[in-house]
């Protein structure tokens, strides 16, 4: 696929607040990428020309922010809202090799919706969610830089150009905390491990696996970003596109993009093959 | 018929909100408290041609978005017939 024929949707509903900086990653890469509101697949209600399909595009994002003011649990009624509407869609879209990236909100949504961890590639779309993203353990926002450590092996199609080992990518989130089922932590871990689905690991200035505050909401095994086993669904907390050029770093750096630059180049490296 | 829909955290799930509750009600003084937990209810009005009709349909409302079972539980309580 030629670059200018990649379309991406970054998929919106009401409290969706990082679509903006989304598309224009995308766009400054130089393929077609618009803010969608989930009701342009579904409503009766929209203009003929702003009605669209999933099988329009070719990568969807769920960006960050709030939705429907993350009532019930942070992601859980844009969950519902996309399950309810799309859920075959989406189906049919991850097996078909597509990807699909989370960002914090959107991370929540993945999680909710039962498309991470994703140990099924048969059913990339879960019954019920199998993992959460609890309250952050110090219970409060936590919105400030924060270090990863790059740990995937080349499964990710959103990291695979990433170069560095650790990144900055910041963190703005309440509900961040990885918690897989209780008393099968490590064998989720395990599992994540041997199918390569780790991909970034919270750690300190110095690249060493931390606690609070580096990592900032007590996850899990220092988790900030998993994929599935396919390797084309991709959520994690940080904000990629907080740090797409890199003036949006707080250190001096003369290289024009920041560090998030890479997940966007990755993916559409992965599609120009696809 | 209406129904309380409970959802609170699984046994040995951390409440941050809880804890930061039960740190600022010791720190207002009420030193006699042990623990705090949070719980959520959703008070639901529903139609249905019986109870347990009703509380199957309230079943499958916890499972597919009230509760995450990964660190949730639920519990039904009946308000009215």
């Amino acid at each position: 696929m030629d670059v200018d024929e990649i379309k991406v949707a970054v998929l919106r509903i009401e409290g969706t607040n990082c679509e903006d900086e989304t598309v224009l990653a995308f766009k400054n890469l130089g393929v077609f990428c618009e803010a969608v509101h989930l009701k342009q697949f579904y409503s009766d209600m929209i203009r003929d020309d702003e009605q669209r399909n999933i099988t329009d595009y070719h990568c969807l994002v769920f960006p960050g922010g709030f939705s429907a003011g993350d009532y019930v649990r942070a992601g859980a009624i844009f969950s519902a809202r996309t399950k309810s509407v799309l859920q075959k869609d989406i189906e049919n879209f991850i097996k078909t090799g597509y990807p699909v990236l989370g960002i914090c909100n959107g991370f929540q949504v993945l999680v909710e919706l039962g498309a991470l961890p994703g140990f099924d590639e048969d059913k990339p779309i879960a019954e019920k969610p199998e993992m959460a993203l609890g309250v952050n353990e110090s219970n409060r926002f936590e919105c400030r830089p924060s270090f990863l450590k790059h740990e995937n092996r080349g499964k990710c199609v959103f990291t695979r150009k990433l170069k560095k080992d650790v990144v900055m990518f910041p963190v703005a989130h309440a509900e961040g905390r990885v918690i897989f089922p209780m008393g099968k932590e490590d064998e989720f871990v395990e599992k994540l491990k041997e199918n390569d689905q780790i991909v970034f690991r919270y750690v300190n200035d110095k690249g060493d696996y931390a606690g609070y505050p580096w990592n900032p909401n007590g996850s899990y095994y220092n988790i900030a970003g998993i994929c599935n086993v396919k390797g084309n669904v991709f959520g994690l907390m940080p904000h990629p596109e907080r740090v797409f050029w890199s003036y949006q770093h707080p250190d001096e750096r003369s290289d024009e993009y920041g560090d998030g630059k890479a997940v966007f180049e990755s993916v559409i490296e992965y599609l120009k093959r696809f | 018929m209406k129904a309380n829909v409970f959802i609170e955290l699984k046994e040995g799930v951390a409440d941050p909100e809880g804890e930061a509750t039960k740190k600022a009600l010791r720190l207002l003084g009420f030193k006699n408290v042990k623990n705090v937990s949070t719980i959520k209810v959703f008070r639901i009005d529903i139609d249905a041609r019986n109870k347990d009709e009703a509380e199957e349909e309230l079943k499958a409302m916890c499972e597919k978005l009230l509760a995450n079972p990964v660190i949730q539980k639920y519990k039904i309580e009946w308000l009215s017939d």
